[in-house]
């Protein structure tokens, strides 16, 4: 009858656990040992951090100049609702660019880096934020030399489309950098800027959940799930809520 | 030098569905069972709690619960002549970390294999001619039957509540359920989910057509429940983030929410976690284990020692454990001798993408394991004799969310970005629809896991080398069963339609599914298996693999839990009414 | 293992005072003060998380300061080795210690003053028999003057009316156990019954609900509205034996009281104290009017429950039995001292595991999620919806509650 048994009742056994916790507790930061009971201890949410408004934390500003433009490109504003800039996609990248995901980090970055087939995967050590800086410096030095020194966010949208689509088809080659996969993580990147929650620095305002109707952080849909050929009534919701939660005055 | 801590009667190696089911039932017995998992602690209200579960871009992009290919990874190629490369960041297949495994971001999919999926050479060799057989196939027969398995089955599935409707109780068809499923001995825990739209039409359509859809049996469940082992689960809300993300109301079947609650009040069980055990330790004569060693946090390396070993790691971590410590022979595909590593398989699936008609489907409206199906072509439920292939799988409307950065359909010929493209993803995302096929993946000669020969760990173990693609056979399978859901397809009437049949080689950058299996199966034949049929060890007998997908001897048409789930319980069974009086070869 | 039926045995014996003859540590004797102990939830203060039992706990934060529970096994030098019999029943009868010095009502001698004299002397055979450990407490840890334990004369003079319990000859006699054990050595009143500023029982209002250490003690008598009037026997039974029923989920401290002492106690002593609560009020109970729907901190409220709440506890504030509380109907919602629901909103809790009911699910923290308006706004809404009334948490409340809890790792 162990699952009578009182847990305040030490046994020998429990003893011998809880003399393996103090050993292992002794010299390792994080091992847990975990008995007698499921541990829970009040206010440890990990939430994610909101990311503020504020100086960019990777980019330089011409960097950021070029990616908001790029951004404003790859979704454009319309009647339909702001564009990549303005939803803050450039800012989402930066963001992710200065924290765990711009080098790469929890991927395994272990010697030697071959070229492979297609079917194995990314081979290279150079991570996001590494190739942002490269890129986007190919990128800079390709428009200069080829749109009389102007910088990629002076050209007229039309030309700016075209060597975005040069960079996707590959046509455009960048000086030691492979442009279609540069593109090809820009895009990635902005479309998930344009769709991931608020929290994360893009998304403003729910714009990208508004315009495919995406009803965001919601947890509930049991009173709508047999309403079948019925638009979903409620508006989006972010992890840190939505206007209506605020009280007003 | 590993320091050595006091014995226990059974150390457990990975904390998720078959570790945890495997320490409660064997705690149960009064024995003292620790488990030692590589990844953290994982609870509902502290780790995925209702306010950010649902966060696609920290769980479904960045993956958060997933296992870091830093801590581990493998190397994989598609034949033997090429160089295996690592797979640097996991994208093709995802696989868990940490207490609960992959049972905590799994979709729920919950199946039994057919009866004729269990003894499959000799059904095929019956009613085909063995001949028909291509050489290099090496599927075999498993050597426990659906009938013995039935009933741990059914414990699993009352331990996970599993939602849905018996199509065959005790023989009896029954109408509503999958008319080709084995007998079951009694109905499911609770009733089916409800359907969202695209799911209705899918029913519907494929009914028309002379099919029996039936509701997909669900590890999330349809109402409240109250399991055998006295813990409460709660009803799905069909938020759409199961895949990749752990359930914040206790309303998806995992061991956190399904077992660990009683496990825990157990004082003679407990776990030890981000320690992760590097190798099973064996005496002079190489034939009994004497517990493992583990490494934790700060490197600091640790001797336990134990009279009885199971390894309840994630399936391909079982095969790499059991090469590193050195327990079976490994398997050489040029002379086809050796074990641990052979018969590796994957699973075969394909998709049709439509657009439909004036329709709105709220498809973010879902639940990981909802949806209608249709069983009319899976295993040996239809004649082989003309195809030119074996093996089949499920089809069906299953559509686990709608997640925009991940699913976002716009019609075909758009661009990838731009005004156009803008448009066409507003336009499209309420009626853009996706059905799909699950097909089987059988094994073959030079399909298989090694030891990789250049590439290590962190501990400076090698990696494990994995060489896999599809065959002719899971090639035209999948073709026959895509044409088949194309024809239901059709049948909604879309503005638009794509069919995908899986085609090779198998790329490992896209995602297809998380069901790998083999590598230590099991089987009637120690030259052809790596356990025997309770799933212990040939070469070691106080080793267990109880009932990791690593010891499926071929992949067939479902989703693996169910049976992981089942075996889990055959083998706690086995050792607890055979192995403890008489600890030797069960077999 | 005890034996549940040979204790409560064992205690029908002692309710009739035929056992006083017998050897003080034969085996049933010492059995009966064991359960005496459970019945006292004497390990709930005594024994400290992970601690050797009865060898000293937790320190209890009282709103006058700090006092840690004594180690109270035999050891000679630092439990309570030394005190005689006679000393053990004056303790638990007077508030005297050793030397008649003056113990703290935290220890709650109040309550077990009505215990009969028998009953603390088999305690006191049962304590004679658990391991001695020595482990020296520091029990009075509260600032001047408070830690001068003569002031107590005064509290005790005020506030403390010494004398066994007196059965009532009009009630039946498991209506008579069941007071017996609530008012004696369960010591209900320590927690639920509200305490003048002295911290001493407001006697008219027995168990009519209380705050200590950041959670409000919920009214348990028959009021409709605030207490658990709506409960029926089965209900008080099952929250007591397994921490769960079909209304809601212990935590917090009752999710001690539960784990040491009620899931622990004899089925007929539970069914005797749920006989007590549902006849020892004069029921009734009447509401309040509820806060509009329209008001601004109803609306505000109405969007977040939606979006954060409802996957839970429901569109209609139902819950789900023994797994998310019934919001709708809940005395606890609709009480008057919010701390609790504030203290649950901002940090979370968990509930208790018990036997009968393993599965302890919790409820997270959201203080990352809603700021102080936000947390009042929804507490607002869950009091004044489904039928439910109470008044409006003030912002100010919550940030109250969030200061505390700042301070309280």
């Amino acid at each position: 009858m162990i699952d009578g048994s009182r847990p305040s009742r030490m046994s020998r056994r429990s003893l011998l656990v809880s003399t393996a916790a103090l050993l292992v507790t002794g010299a390792a930061a994080r091992a847990r040992t975990i008995t007698q009971g499921m541990p829970w201890e009040p206010g440890t949410a990990s939430p994610p951090l909101q990311v503020r408004a504020g100086p960019w934390m990777f980019f330089t500003p011409d960097e950021a100049a070029t990616v908001e433009a790029a951004v404003d490109r790859l979704i454009p504003p319309d009647e339909r609702g702001p564009g990549g800039k303005d939803a803050g996609c450039a800012v989402y990248i930066d963001r992710q660019l200065a924290g765990p995901y711009g080098v790469g980090a929890g991927l395994y970055l272990r010697p030697p880096f071959m070229p492979g087939v297609a079917s194995q995967g990314y081979q290279s050590p150079d991570m996001p934020a590494a190739r942002y800086r490269a890129g986007l410096k190919a990128l800079a030095d390709y428009v200069k030399a080829t749109f009389a020194g102007k910088a990629f966010r002076d050209l007229a949208s039309a030309d700016q489309d075209q060597v975005l689509s040069g960079l996707e088809t590959g046509k455009i080659a960048l000086k030691d950098v492979n442009g279609a996969q540069f593109f090809a993580l820009l895009l990635q990147n902005t479309q998930e800027g344009f769709f991931a929650d608020p929290v994360y620095g893009g998304n403003k305002d729910m714009a990208g959940w508004k315009l495919v109707g995406f009803p965001g952080a919601r947890y509930d849909y049991r009173d709508w799930v047999e309403r079948y050929n019925e638009k979903y009534p409620l508006p989006p919701v972010g992890i840190m809520g939505r206007s209506d939660w605020t009280v007003k005055e | 030098m590993a320091r050595k801590l006091p014995r226990k009667d059974v150390v457990v190696v990975g904390l998720g569905w078959t570790g945890s089911i495997l320490a409660y039932e064997l705690a149960k017995q009064g024995l003292d069972v620790i488990a030692i998992e590589r990844g953290p602690w994982r609870d509902t209200a502290t780790d995925f709690p209702p306010g950010y579960a649902q966060d696609e871009l920290r769980y479904g992009v960045r993956l958060d619960l997933f296992l870091r290919p830093q801590q581990e990874t493998l190397t994989v190629r598609n034949n033997m002549k090429q160089t295996a490369l690592p797979i640097r960041s996991f994208s093709g297949f995802l696989p868990g970390n940490g207490v609960g495994g992959a049972g905590v971001h799994w979709n729920g999919q919950t199946w039994r294999f057919l009866p004729s999926d269990f003894n499959l050479r000799s059904h095929l060799e019956q009613r085909y001619g063995a001949d028909k057989i291509p050489a290099d196939m090496t599927i075999q027969d498993w050597p426990v039957s659906y009938d013995e398995l039935e009933s741990y089955y059914d414990r699993f599935e009352k331990l996970a509540g599993i939602s849905g409707k018996a199509g065959n109780l005790n023989g009896q068809k029954q109408a509503g359920g999958n008319p080709f499923e084995g007998w079951r001995s009694s109905e499911y825990p609770t009733p089916p989910l409800k359907q969202n739209y695209g799911s209705a039409l899918f029913a519907e359509a494929a009914q028309k057509l002379g099919y029996s859809p039936f509701p997909r049996p669900s590890a999330n469940i349809s109402e409240a429940y109250t399991n055998p082992l006295g813990i409460r689960m709660g009803q799905c809300t069909y938020c759409g983030f199961c895949e990749r993300f752990g359930c914040g109301n206790y309303a998806k079947a995992s061991p956190q929410v399904c077992v660990l609650p009683a496990l825990m009040r157990m004082p003679n069980f407990s776990v030890q976690t981000e320690s992760e055990v590097t190798k099973i330790n064996l005496d002079s004569t190489g034939k009994r284990a004497t517990g493992v060693t583990y490494v934790d946090t700060s490197g600091e390396e640790w001797e336990q020692p134990a009279d009885i070993v199971l390894v309840c790691a994630f399936s391909l971590f079982n095969v790499r454990l059991m090469l590193l410590s050195g327990i079976g022979k490994p398997y050489d595909p040029v002379s086809g001798k050796g074990v641990v590593g052979r018969n590796y398989a994957y699973q075969t699936t394909s998709g049709v993408s439509m657009i439909l008609k004036d329709k709105i489907l709220n498809s973010f409206i879902a639940t990981g394991s909802g949806g209608m199906m249709i069983d009319e072509f899976n295993g040996d439920n239809f004649d082989h004799k003309d195809l030119g292939f074996f093996g089949g799988g499920y089809m069906g409307s299953g559509q686990t969310g709608a997640r925009p950065i991940t699913t976002l359909p716009v019609p075909k010929g758009t661009p990838k970005w731009g005004a156009q493209w803008k448009k066409a993803a507003a336009e499209t995302y309420s009626s853009g629809y996706g059905i799909s096929t699950h097909g089987s993946s059988y094994s073959y000669r030079d399909c298989y896991l090694d030891l990789d020969p250049t590439y290590k760990d962190h501990f400076g173990r090698p990696l494990m080398r994995m060489t896999f693609d599809f065959h002719d056979n899971e090639i035209k399978m999948s073709q026959f069963l895509t044409d088949r859901l194309a024809e239901i397809a059709k049948a909604l009437d879309p503005v638009e339609m794509t069919a995908s049949p899986r085609k090779g080689p198998w790329n490992s950058t896209i995602y297809q599914t998380t069901h790998n299996t083999g590598g230590t199966v099991m089987g009637a034949d120690p030259e052809t298996s790596v356990v025997n049929r309770y799933c212990q060890s040939w070469d070691v007998s106080n080793v267990f693999v109880p009932g990791g997908a690593s010891v499926f001897p071929q992949n067939h048409g479902y989703n693996p839990t169910g049976t992981v789930g089942a075996l889990a319980y055959w083998t706690a069974d086995a050792i607890k009414d055979r192995y403890l009086k008489n600890p030797g070869p069960l077999v | 293992m005890m034996n549940r039926s040979l204790a409560a045995a064992a205690l029908l014996i002692s309710f009739t005072g035929s056992a006083f003859a017998q050897d003080p540590q034969s085996f049933d004797r010492v059995e009966r003060g064991r359960y005496l102990a459970v019945l006292g939830d004497c390990a709930g203060c005594h024994t400290a998380p992970g601690g050797a039992p009865f060898a000293g706990g937790l320190a209890l934060e009282t709103p006058f300061g700090k006092l840690v529970a004594p180690n109270i096994t035999p050891d000679r030098e630092t439990g309570i080795g030394n005190l005689t019999d006679d000393e053990f029943v004056a303790a638990l009868h007077e508030g005297r210690s050793h030397n008649g010095k003056r113990l703290y009502p935290a220890m709650p001698y109040p309550a077990y003053t009505k215990m009969t004299e028998d009953d603390v002397r088999a305690m006191r055979s049962y304590f004679k028999t658990v391991a001695p450990v020595s482990n020296a407490v520091i029990a009075n840890q509260l600032p001047f003057p408070l830690n001068i334990r003569l002031a107590l004369v005064f509290w005790n003079w005020l506030n403390f009316a010494p004398g066994r319990y007196q059965p009532n000859p009009q009630k039946s006699s498991e209506w008579n156990r069941g007071a017996y054990i609530v008012e004696g050595p369960a010591h209900c009143g320590t927690c639920h019954t509200p305490k003048t500023l002295l911290g001493g029982d407001k006697t008219g209002t027995p168990l009519a609900g209380a705050t200590l250490q950041g959670w409000f003690a919920p009214n348990i008598t028959t009021d409709n509205h605030k207490g658990v009037g709506s409960w029926s026997k089965e209900d008080l039974v099952q929250y007591l034996k397994t921490g769960a029923n079909s209304f809601t989920l212990a935590s917090g401290p009752m999710s001690e009281a539960i784990t040491h002492s009620t899931s622990q106690m004899s089925d007929a002593d539970i069914a005797a104290i749920a006989t007590y609560l549902k006849d020892s009020g004069a029921g009734g109970g009447s509401k309040p009017t509820p806060v509009a729907a329209g008001d601004n901190a109803m609306r505000a409220g109405a969007a977040i429950y939606k979006d954060g709440c409802a996957a839970c506890h429901k569109d209609n504030g139902g819950g789900e039995a023994q797994l998310f509380p019934k919001l709708a109907g809940s005395a606890l919602v609709q009480s008057d001292d919010p701390t609790t629901l504030a203290h649950v909103v901002l940090s979370g809790t968990r509930a208790v595991s018990t036997v009968g009911a393993p599965t302890a699910p919790a409820m997270p923290a959201f203080d990352w999620r809603l700021t102080d308006a936000q947390v009042a706004a929804v507490l607002t809404y869950i009091r004044n919806s489904w039928g439910n009334a109470a008044a409006a948490v003030p912002a100010s409340a919550v940030a109250d509650q969030r200061t505390s809890l700042a301070k309280t790792p």
